[in-house]
């Protein structure tokens, strides 16, 4: 079974295309990339004026919440929100019930994804047992069952011993160490950005240097054992800066941000909307342009979602009772278009860097990139259609996502995994061709 | 007299929400409340057949005693309810709680919660006017009426008083009121206590930030002292009471270096010796029971007002 997507503007930037080029699926494989290829017996899919065809995107930074909180996502509906959202790969997180320290868990998350059959799934295991932060979990086994790399995420890992020991013995494997920066004495019982709004509304502070505190301690055990620190979420400028100075003296560290803090600020909490409060909050303006500037020099490595579904009935809570975080995968590119694209802070190649080729080799998966021989994951992305985030019409099974209402620009016009079409977007004009 | 006759909200969420106009129309009403409870009979029929809801979610005695006797003054009807006994400590959420007490239909629900922001969870679900009687460490609005009433009375204005506010800023929802309150009303505030219980950014506020209870207490016109809970006294917030007392207890010798006809002011319970010596608390120029008489007065006003009546006296 042959397709030609023909005619699609082709943007990988690992493989140096941006232009027009036709691709050649050939079963679950890319068989060949070039101008104008004969139709032959394939399929032929005239791809629309303007859409961009690009290696799949993946979100290394999701909450998919099976085994043990089916109630606010399962491994079935987060990876049909994936595949809505043009993800063809998701790297989820370990704070699971019970959490992912062991292979048998990583074994049913994978046996799970398969059965669903959307997105790829990779999980990451945890550092500690239970992610207890004591005994160091067999991070050998784990990395055979499939893990991709280790966090303790949600739980920062308190000790600098511990970290260290991870680092190293992850070092084996060639697996980051994913780390929810964040000092549990200075965050407290905080549920907001420290500053004037948090102050007004009388909610606890979170400080800026709850964070980087923790992304400087991190970054010079790796230059101890060189070993791979990834951080999380990063949300505050102070983490960029330890970041660059870490990058600049050759340290291995990589670093992710979400959407909504390269969008959001703490303005954004005021009236007391749960939606809105996540973990890291969200900080101040001068954050946010950090963030920002970040993506467009480059010293920010992967946008993630940090996809963090909960049930409407966790959330309708007061603010300092709700949990924290917010759904991610379906606004990604609306908000990357919107925040990035539109305002030309960054280009198409950069912004795929971001969510597909940087992310594939922190991880050091398949994807990424578009090469002749390799995994057929690819996005379409209708990158001027407009959309308007519907909560309740979200693929997840949780809505809780400050951005309901917004109109912006932007959409997964198809997703395709392993040359086969998962997700064809009825709201997209000509994406209908791809059914 | 204030130029407006009634207020824009049917809600009282906080003083951040009030424009100057409908601050003042709330203590010329007051003026006419307070003679109400001057009376053989304390009544007045402007809230009969309107039903209010008391929901005190933190303990309260004053707030909760001054809003029971400001309904039973205007005529309403009032259901009480407290934590400790009712379906909240069955697990029930504060928005199931009071989507059924919606269902009895009645027109206002006064709340005093733990969390900041209740009051507005509450005013988002509900068809009720809510009042905040006190939301965590936000708001607690009629109390920071009732405090400018109170300097009011004394003074004939707020414009141009320097007013200091001294203790736990950081937990205060009676300073932040306050703070809105007296700078949009034209007075200047220099608030004072410990760095470690000064929230971040006050001084956005138009608020002077001083650790110096002498610089504070210079010149004021109005001394306002809050309360330092108990719990704050060991762990990492301060020292110790002998401590906190000796740098910003209000003493008679502090005292002085205020105006000569300075009022002190505290919106109780007062930890004597702590925040406050004992003969200022009781000395001639402390208010503090004429804000508790007051407290009465102004939640009628704002009851009155919510409730649709207007200037003229028409509910």
């Amino acid at each position: 079974m042959k397709t030609l997507l023909k005619g699609g503007h082709v943007i990988d930037p690992v493989a140096g295309r941006d232009g027009v080029f036709d691709v050649l699926i050939d079963g679950d494989r890319i068989a060949k990339i070039a101008k104008d290829i004969p139709a032959g017996d394939a399929r032929v899919i005239e791809v629309p004026q303007g859409f961009l065809v690009t290696p799949g995107l993946i979100d290394m930074h999701v909450h998919l919440r099976e085994p043990g909180q089916e109630h606010k996502e399962t491994i079935a509906t987060g990876l049909a929100s994936a595949v809505a959202g043009g993800f063809t790969a998701v790297a989820c997180m370990p704070n699971t019930s019970p959490v992912n320290d062991q292979a048998g868990i990583t074994q049913f998350m994978l046996k799970r994804a398969a059965e669903v059959g959307l997105a790829r799934v990779y999980p990451i295991g945890a550092v500690s047992m239970g992610s207890n932060g004591e005994q160091i979990t067999e991070i050998g086994d784990l990395h055979n069952a499939g893990c991709v790399a280790i966090t303790d995420d949600g739980r920062p890992v308190g000790s600098a011993l511990l970290m260290r020991r991870a680092l190293e013995y992850a070092s084996m494997f060639k697996m980051p160490v994913i780390e929810h920066c964040e000092d549990p004495s200075l965050k407290g019982d905080g549920v907001a950005h420290e500053g004037a709004v948090a102050s007004m509304l009388g909610l606890k502070g979170i400080p800026s240097c709850a964070e980087s505190i923790m992304a400087e301690r991190d970054i010079s055990i790796a230059e101890l054992t060189g070993g791979h620190v990834h951080i999380a979420h990063m949300s505050v400028r102070e983490t960029l800066r330890a970041v660059r100075t870490g990058k600049e003296r050759g340290i291995k560290v990589t670093c992710e941000v979400a959407p909504h803090h390269f969008t959001l600020t703490d303005d954004a909490i005021r009236g007391y909307d749960t939606n809105t409060k996540m973990n890291p909050p969200l900080r101040s303006e001068a954050d946010r342009l950090a963030m920002i500037e970040g993506l467009r020099d480059g010293s920010i490595d992967v946008i993630a979602t940090d996809h963090a579904p909960h049930h409407a009935d966790e959330k309708a809570l007061e603010f300092d009772k709700a949990p924290f975080g917010i759904v991610g995968l379906e606004t990604a590119i609306p908000l990357c278009v919107k925040q990035l694209i539109e305002p030309g802070v960054i280009l198409w190649p950069r912004l795929i860097e971001l969510l597909s080729a940087t992310p594939a080799k922190i991880l050091n998966i398949p994807g990424g990139t578009l090469t002749e021989g390799g995994v057929a994951d690819i996005t379409v992305i209708a990158p001027t259609a407009p959309v308007t985030i519907r909560a309740a019409a979200l693929k997840s099974k949780s809505k809780n996502t400050p951005f309901d209402g917004w109109d912006m620009r932007g959409a997964a016009a198809a997703t395709i995994v392993g040359g086969k079409t998962v997700f064809v977007n009825n709201a997209v004009a000509g994406a209908e061709r791809f059914r | 007299m204030s130029d407006v006759t009634t207020l824009r909200s049917r809600h009282l969420l906080g003083i951040e929400d009030l424009e100057p106009a409908e601050i003042s129309l709330i203590l010329d009403t007051a003026v006419a409340m307070k003679e109400v409870g001057t009376r053989a009979i304390k009544k007045v029929p402007a809230l009969r057949g309107r039903t209010v809801v008391n929901l005190f979610f933190e303990a309260s005695t004053r707030t909760r005693l001054s809003f029971e006797l400001a309904e039973k003054r205007l005529s309403a009807d009032t259901m009480g309810m407290t934590t400790s006994g009712s379906s909240v400590t069955k697990g029930e959420t504060l928005i199931d709680t009071a989507k059924t007490l919606e269902a009895m239909s009645p027109d206002m629900i006064v709340i005093r919660h733990a969390s900041s922001g209740a009051a507005h969870v509450l005013a988002r679900v509900c068809r009720s006017s809510i009042i905040n009687a006190g939301d965590g460490t936000h708001e607690h609005p009629t109390q920071a009426l009732l405090d400018a009433f109170t300097i009011t009375e004394r003074k004939g204005t707020l414009a141009g008083l320097r007013v200091a506010i001294i203790g736990d800023l950081l937990h205060s929802r009676v300073l932040r009121s306050n703070a809105l309150l007296l700078t949009r009303m034209g007075a200047s505030v220099i608030a004072c206590g410990p760095p470690t219980l000064i929230p971040l950014g006050l001084d956005r506020l138009g608020v002077t930030v001083t650790t110096s209870i002498d610089e504070a207490c210079d010149g004021a016109d109005v001394v306002m002292m809050l309360r330092v809970q108990h719990e704050r006294m060991h762990g990492l917030f301060l020292p110790s009471v002998r401590e906190y007392f000796s740098l910003f207890g209000l003493t008679t010798e502090r005292l002085a270096r205020a105006k000569s006809d300075a009022i002190v002011m505290h919106p109780g319970p007062m930890n004597r010796g702590v925040e406050i010596a004992s003969d200022v608390a009781d000395g001639n120029q402390s208010v503090i029971l004429d804000q508790v008489a007051n407290g009465v007065a102004v939640r009628m006003a704002v009851l009155y007002l919510l409730a649709g009546g207007d200037a003229q006296g028409e509910a």
